[in-house]
């Protein structure tokens, strides 16, 4: 059984002009995923392609103008607003896309212990943050004192702490070090083999296709293609989508090959 | 920079202020057609002949120059000497002190109302922004901000000692006891009314204030992952909102010192309360120059400490905490 | 949201027009006392009811709301023009013209406002000159650190700046980009001050600053009040204080309304 499904996914932003007509702007349409306890579900895509919004569709934070349509299960169940308010947090766990997200006036600890929801919360910061390579001196520290890596890490270990079933990743990986991502995207992979499903959107293809077990192509709010991640190999004949070819191809480690008409 | 050079600092701001403010003041003053002989005398005028009122002249000088004069008064000033009240036949500082003292009381219970009852109203109405609660509160802080001071005062007056009449009619003290002899109850009993007028005209600007910028707040990336935590409503508010919004809130109370004043002119006038407030109506109204000007200089002083603390807050509170405030404004 | 507006200040005009029409339509014996109407509870020939000595009490309203305004409006023009003549010399006349009218500000409003007017109507001798005079003296400051700030903004903005290598005159920029951008802004700092200069003007005029008892002044009206609201009189205190509210709250709509118009990205409230 699928852990999350999602099925005909739309969102649009409602805005009104200076005549107070209504405009609706489609940001992502008709988007059907699924993904399994113990899977890595990449979504791949530039940005504005949607993918943001699409984690926090999923977790009942969008804003108030946004028109969301289609049908979201979660554990065999629809997920709807409430039980979204009620899962976040303890069944479903973020790690967002920037440091901006850390309460800049509260202590880095705090904001990790009160994401605890099973055990001494002090007692799992300090495992969490070993686990993480974190000194735990940094517990006291505002998010300004950080250095990027390290604010990184601490948005991992909230949602490390959680102990969710489903841990969606915005972006984790940007602005760390070659050796901590490496260690992130490791973790992921633990997390993965003791039954956490991972959502881990992401514009590095190269990375996804590295964790993930299938990889979802996004380009303009549009679902191109879900593909194993065995087929991003060699020249990428195993995949269906020519967006989803191209994308694979250009990258530099492979022909860096530019096809007119679908970069973005 | 130190804490000790700044405070010298302020106190050079303080010092270079009253002078202004005192040089302004006397050059009013001295090119005003009252009389001050006149005021002195009021009502027994016809008693007094000429040569009496020449030497009440000579006694205070009026007859030199107006510069002369300027530094004479100057001088007695720096000395601590504000001269003698005309009204109350006492020293001005002496009846600053005892006046205050009165106010003292009135101005702090309405200042801390205003401030906690505003910060409620504006954290209420960003937190259900856009219902009736947040229209509600809105309004009555515009409508406040319409509503002259007064009137509020003799409304508040009507409806509790008329209609309602739990409170009495003012007076700082009963009638018919003396001033040592009223007990601290009685003394609360009289301030309650005009201190709840006092600090409800007040909570307008802060509660917009505090409004905006929580819903400033709400909409920040943090308070959106700090939801996806599982935090929401008034815990939400209370771990993530309430120290983002404090120390601005805490700021503008404390720069707010100016309105409280001249609420407090108005209210005790209302209230008849025997307070600072009242002595500027009466100095005013009954021509009583020295007194007048030592007011003025005290309530610039009062004013200025309230500036000094807004301004000081940033550095008092801890030093990380100030960066990123000085990084956001 | 345009109609709103226009709607709000259509009916803020009207609610202002009002007392100005009455005071002059009702006749100023209203304003004699009626030894056989006295004390008479709002009705339809008294529709404010009566005071002590018999006087009609929207009479006495009307003509004050009529003289409250005019106050008003005489004394934020002359604030207005002394914020305008000091913004201006602040922000074009150099370094050190701009501290001392910066000093200057600072001092105005480090003193408390009911405080200064006080002060400065007294030493004007009271009386209508005095409340004018007091009301004009101390309602410029924010207007003109408001155009100063404006302006030195402006002198470093791109647009003036490409203008000047361009080749343009001052006057040319003076006038093609400045004075679009700062003429609004000075005709709704003008129109935000008169509530402000009404409230003062009735709060002088209740303290007994100025004019005389018998001038049918807004804040004579309700001082008066007091001494009769012990007897039950509530309608002395009650519909003059509406009035005034009634007009200040209009003005204040008016000005934020016109202000949304002309400089919707600011107008916040």
């Amino acid at each position: 059984m699928h852990l999350l499904d999602i099925h005909q996914l739309s969102i649009a932003f409602e805005s009104y002009d200076f005549r107070m007509r209504k405009r609706t702007m489609p940001v992502i349409r008709e988007l059907s995923l699924s993904v399994q306890a113990g899977e890595i579900l990449a979504i791949v895509g530039a940005s504005g392609s949607g993918k943001s919004l699409l984690a926090h569709s999923i977790l009942g934070l969008l804003p108030e103008h946004a028109a969301i349509s289609g049908k979201l299960t979660f554990d065999g169940q629809p997920l709807t607003d409430r039980r979204m308010r009620q899962l976040r947090g303890n069944q479903i766990a973020l790690i967002p896309q920037s440091v901006q997200y850390l309460n800049p006036l509260m202590r880095v600890g705090q904001q990790v212990e009160e994401a605890v929801r099973i055990g001494n919360p002090k007692l799992e910061r300090q495992k969490v943050f070993e686990r993480f390579r974190l000194p735990q001196a940094a517990a006291a520290m505002y998010p300004y004192q950080l250095s990027g890596g390290m604010a990184r890490r601490v948005l991992v270990c909230i949602a490390a702490v959680s102990g969710a079933k489903l841990i969606i990743a915005d972006e984790p990986t940007p602005g760390l070090d070659e050796q901590v991502a490496q260690d992130t995207l490791l973790v992921f992979q633990q997390m993965a083999d003791q039954g956490t499903a991972i959502l881990f959107i992401t514009h590095d293809l190269t990375a996804a296709a590295q964790i993930a077990d299938r990889v979802a192509v996004l380009h303009s709010g549009e679902l191109m293609e879900i593909a194993p991640a065995s087929s991003f190999t060699g020249e990428g004949t195993a995949l269906v989508h020519p967006y989803t070819r191209a994308l694979w191809q250009a990258l530099p480690q492979n022909q860096f090959i530019h096809v007119k008409g679908w970069q973005s | 920079m130190r804490i000790p050079t700044l405070l010298l600092r302020q106190l050079m701001r303080l010092v270079l202020l009253l002078a202004c403010v005192s040089s302004l003041t006397f050059v009013l003053m001295s090119n005003s057609p009252i009389d001050p002989v006149q005021a002195y005398i009021g009502a027994d005028m016809l008693r007094v002949g000429e040569e009496q009122r020449a030497a009440i002249a000579e006694h205070w000088g009026l007859n030199e120059p107006p510069v002369q004069r300027f530094f004479t008064w100057l001088s007695a000033i720096v000395r601590g000497d504000f001269g003698t009240s005309i009204i109350y036949r006492q020293p001005v500082v002496e009846v600053i002190q005892e006046k205050f003292m009165s106010s003292i009381s009135l101005l702090m219970i309405a200042w801390l109302l205003s401030g906690f009852i505003g910060f409620a109203a504006g954290v209420a109405a960003a937190m259900k922004r856009g219902t009736w609660l947040d229209r509600i509160i809105q309004w009555y802080c515009y409508a406040l901000s319409s509503t002259p001071t007064f009137w509020a005062g003799v409304l508040l007056l009507l409806l509790f000692t008329v209609w309602l009449p739990i409170f009495p009619v003012g007076l700082g003290t009963p009638i018919g006891v003396r001033a040592d002899e009223v007990s601290w109850l009685d003394r609360a009993y009289h301030m309650i009314l005009p201190a709840i007028t006092l600090s409800l005209v007040g909570v307008s600007h802060i509660a917009l204030h505090t409004r905006e910028k929580l819903i400033e707040v709400l909409s920040s990336e943090y308070i959106t992952f700090a939801r996806a935590k599982g935090l929401s409503g008034l815990q939400l508010v209370w771990r993530h909102g309430l120290r983002n919004i404090l120390l601005p809130a805490i700021t503008l109370q404390f720069a707010s010192f100016s309105e409280l004043f001249g609420g407090a002119v108005l209210i005790e006038q209302v209230f008849s309360y025997p307070g600072l407030g009242q002595a500027t109506v009466e100095a005013s109204t009954r021509g009583d120059v020295p007194l007048l000007m030592g007011i003025v200089l005290f309530s610039t002083c009062f004013v200025f400490v309230g500036n000094s603390i807004a301004e000081w807050t940033y550095r008092i509170i801890d030093p990380r905490i100030k960066e990123w405030y000085k990084h956001e404004a | 949201m345009k109609r709103s507006y226009l709607l709000t200040i259509i009916s803020a005009s009207v609610l202002l027009v009002v007392p100005l029409l009455l005071a002059a339509l009702l006749s100023s014996k209203g304003l004699l006392s009626q030894l056989d109407a006295r004390n008479l509870s709002p009705s339809w020939n008294h529709l404010f009811g009566t005071d002590w000595l018999g006087r009609d009490m929207l009479t006495r309203t009307m003509k004050g709301l009529a003289l409250s305004i005019g106050v008003g409006t005489a004394a934020s023009i002359s604030s207005a023009i002394i914020a305008c003549i000091l913004g201006l010399i602040a922000a074009t006349l150099g370094k050190t013209a701009d501290r001392i009218i910066t000093w200057l500000i600072d001092c105005f409003l480090s003193v408390p406002h009911l405080v200064l007017l006080i002060l400065i109507a007294f030493a004007a001798g009271g009386g209508m000159k005095g409340v004018i005079l007091a009301l004009a003296l101390t309602h410029w400051p924010s207007l003109a650190r408001l155009l100063r700030a404006e302006i030195l903004a402006m002198k470093v903005a791109p647009y003036v700046i490409i203008s000047k290598q361009l080749g343009k005159s001052s006057w040319w920029i003076a006038t093609r980009h400045m004075l679009p951008h700062l003429l609004p802004q000075f005709i709704v700092g003008a129109l935000l001050m008169f509530p402000h200069a009404i409230l003062h003007e009735a709060a002088l005029t209740f303290l007994g600053m100025g004019l005389s008892p018998h001038q049918p002044a807004i804040g004579i009206i309700l001082s008066e009040s007091m001494k009769y609201i012990s007897a039950g009189m509530w309608w002395l205190a009650v519909f003059p204080g509406l009035c005034l509210f009634i007009v200040v709250r209009a003005f204040d709509m008016l000005a934020r309304s016109l202000y949304s118009i002309i400089d919707p990205s600011r107008a916040r409230q």
